[in-house]
């Protein structure tokens, strides 16, 4: 009977294997278009070209340049703790760190959340510099809307992309050696009802 | 016709999900849209199909001391091959189901079949009791996540029906599972099991 | 310091806010099945929370020193649910030897465990948390801590629930899932305290 438990085992084995490597390079495939995507969207433009990702800290920094080789700005993965998770969002920047675009790649807030904020921000925060506006939520004196009933998420979304800038423009100082310093996002005091 | 009878038997007389309640797991976790409920159905169909047919073929090849184990290998290997074809093939799924999709390895309804049926069956009738146990639980979890989706956020397979403003996002939350089913269950017992 | 502060965040996360029953849906079949009277419940919950912590450090050392290192990745399904339907029947034999009073206790509830979604469940999300070692261990402890005060509060429920009269459509199965429901509600209560608490430790 050990035979018999063998040879199922041996073939199960074999089977996934073959199986695996068919589907493994579609996966990889369908990982990177589906990245490749998310940056085009968020950097509004289809000629691009990506370098190889650099990371730093939590950030996964993309730079972007046109096809003849000018800088166009960054994309950056960023997350950031919402309610019930981490809320990671891809971004894109200009060179002057202005919000090119951005789409919600994972959360774990309330289901339906995510599309929401993919829609919500789109013509609130497009275009803005989280550098030069008050890029918090307007409950706290920000320029920009909350999602309706949903300010802890919306705050963790800004958040994000406000560490997103912060991180970039700090390094951006670092090898142009300005000197400027990049103030520290506020700390917000917890909500008790969302 | 005997065939049909066995399709039939597993769609009202056997439903997994309201009257054997069995694979309660994803019934619950997943349905939070008609759409996840339909997707981890059909999923768990075609796993129940594929296992039940291979199981009645060697069933004979196996000793009975080591049934269990070779059944788990078998619907293990099944489980991951879908697992990757969806990854491949199917990212979306795969992002919304996540955890559920190797779980199905112990959904006690794949299990529970090839016991029952498969084991004692020819290929052919364990086809077909696959069919009708994998679409009684589809349809379980289909209507299951439909009013869930309808009563949480207005909409029916995305479709928006009244609006998302009038939805109650509890019955999309965990407690809006277990209430949908119950009441469910009741409905199924009073209406449809009787008939 | 914040490793042991991240420890604690995993415990309460683990028992309250994301409960493994109210609020992951795993393990829901024992859940519903012996949750009829305390004790029953009480001996699952521990025969779980023993199988949990026990699986998730043998599944988490052969991921990292077998399936990681020859690239095996894609066998982990079926080596963990292997794995953990061997280890059942491991420590059945191993506690009808050696403990017989802990074996009459648990010992019925065993067999039941290889199938119980919640063990595999937990075995894969450490692996994808990437959790090392002793987080592992911890959040398997919690998890099945959270299982058994889930157990025990829904059997205790359950078992005022014979005393009263329920419509005859609900009896049975249906009341359960409404009170299953209301317990769901009542744990949603803790969701967001993770959150806070981690601005309270000072991880964020």
């Amino acid at each position: 009977m050990l035979v018999v438990l063998t040879v199922i085992a041996i073939v199960a084995a074999g089977v996934l294997a073959s199986v695996n490597a068919v589907t493994a390079p579609q996966i990889e495939k369908i990982n990177a278009e589906n990245l490749a995507a998310g940056i085009k969207a968020v950097m509004g433009s289809d000629e691009i070209q990506v370098s190889e990702p650099w990371e730093k800290d939590a950030f996964v920094v993309y730079d972007i340049d046109d096809k003849d080789g000018n800088k166009i700005g960054k994309a950056v993965v960023t997350a950031e703790n919402g309610f019930s998770g981490a809320i990671k969002v891809l971004v894109g920047f200009n060179t002057e760190g202005d919000i090119l675009g951005y789409t919600v790649l994972e959360h774990a807030e309330t289901p339906g959340l995510g599309a929401k904020a993919n829609e919500w921000f789109q013509d609130k925060i497009i275009g803005m510099n989280p550098g030069k506006s008050n890029f918090t939520v307007s409950k706290d004196g920000g320029d920009v809307d909350a999602i309706t009933a949903s300010t802890i998420t919306s705050r963790a979304f800004l958040r994000a992309i406000q560490n997103a800038y912060d991180r970039i423009m700090a390094e951006k100082d670092a090898t142009s050696g300005a000197t400027k310093q990049v103030s520290a996002a506020d700390i917000e005091t917890p909500e008790v009802i969302e | 016709m005997n065939n049909f009878k066995v399709l039939v038997n597993g769609i009202i007389k056997e439903n997994p999900t309201f009257v054997l309640l069995l694979g309660m797991c994803p019934t619950l976790g997943t349905t939070s849209s008609a759409l996840n409920g339909m997707s981890m159905g059909l999923a768990t169909m075609c796993v129940l199909i594929v296992s039940n047919f291979i199981i009645s073929l060697i069933k004979k090849l196996i000793p009975d001391a080591v049934r269990i184990p070779a059944y788990i290998v078998v619907i293990a290997s099944l489980v991951t091959v879908l697992q990757m074809v969806i990854k491949a093939y199917a990212p979306e799924i795969d992002k919304s189901l996540g955890l559920f999709i190797p779980l199905i390895v112990v959904n006690c309804i794949i299990l529970g079949r090839a016991e029952s049926f498969a084991a004692k069956n020819g290929p052919v009738a364990s086809i077909f009791d696959g069919i009708g146990i994998g679409l009684g639980f589809t349809l379980g979890l289909t209507a299951l996540g439909a009013v869930r989706e309808l009563l949480g956020t207005g909409a029916i397979f995305g479709v928006n029906l009244w609006g998302e403003e009038y939805g109650m996002l509890m019955f999309v939350l965990a407690p809006g599972a277990f209430l949908v089913l119950g009441y469910l269950i009741v409905l199924f017992n009073k209406y449809v099991k009787k008939a | 310091m914040d490793y042991v502060l991240s420890l604690i965040l995993i415990i309460i996360t683990a028992i309250f806010v994301n409960n493994v029953v109210l609020a992951q849906f795993l393990g829901i079949c024992p859940f519903l099945g012996v949750s009829k009277k305390v004790d029953t419940a009480s001996g699952m919950g521990m025969a779980v929370t023993a199988v949990l912590v026990v699986a998730t450090i043998v599944t988490y050392l052969i991921q990292v020193y077998v399936l990681n290192v020859f690239g095996l990745e894609y066998l982990q399904t079926i080596a963990f649910i292997l794995v953990i339907a061997a280890l059942v029947q491991m420590i059945e034999i191993i506690l009808k030897k050696t403990m017989p009073a802990l074996y009459q206790a648990l010992g019925v509830f065993l067999p039941l465990i290889t199938t119980n979604c919640c063990i595999l469940g937990v075995a894969i999300l450490v692996i994808q948390k990437d959790y090392d070692l002793l987080e592992g261990i911890i959040y398997a402890l919690s998890t099945g801590l959270g299982f058994l005060l889930a157990m025990v509060l829904f059997a205790g429920l359950r078992e005022q629930l014979d005393l009263v009269d329920v419509p005859k459509s609900f009896e049975g199965v249906p009341i359960a899932f409404v009170t299953a429901s209301l317990l769901a509600m009542a744990f949603m209560g803790f969701s967001g305290v993770d959150g806070g608490l981690k601005i309270l430790f000072g991880l964020q």
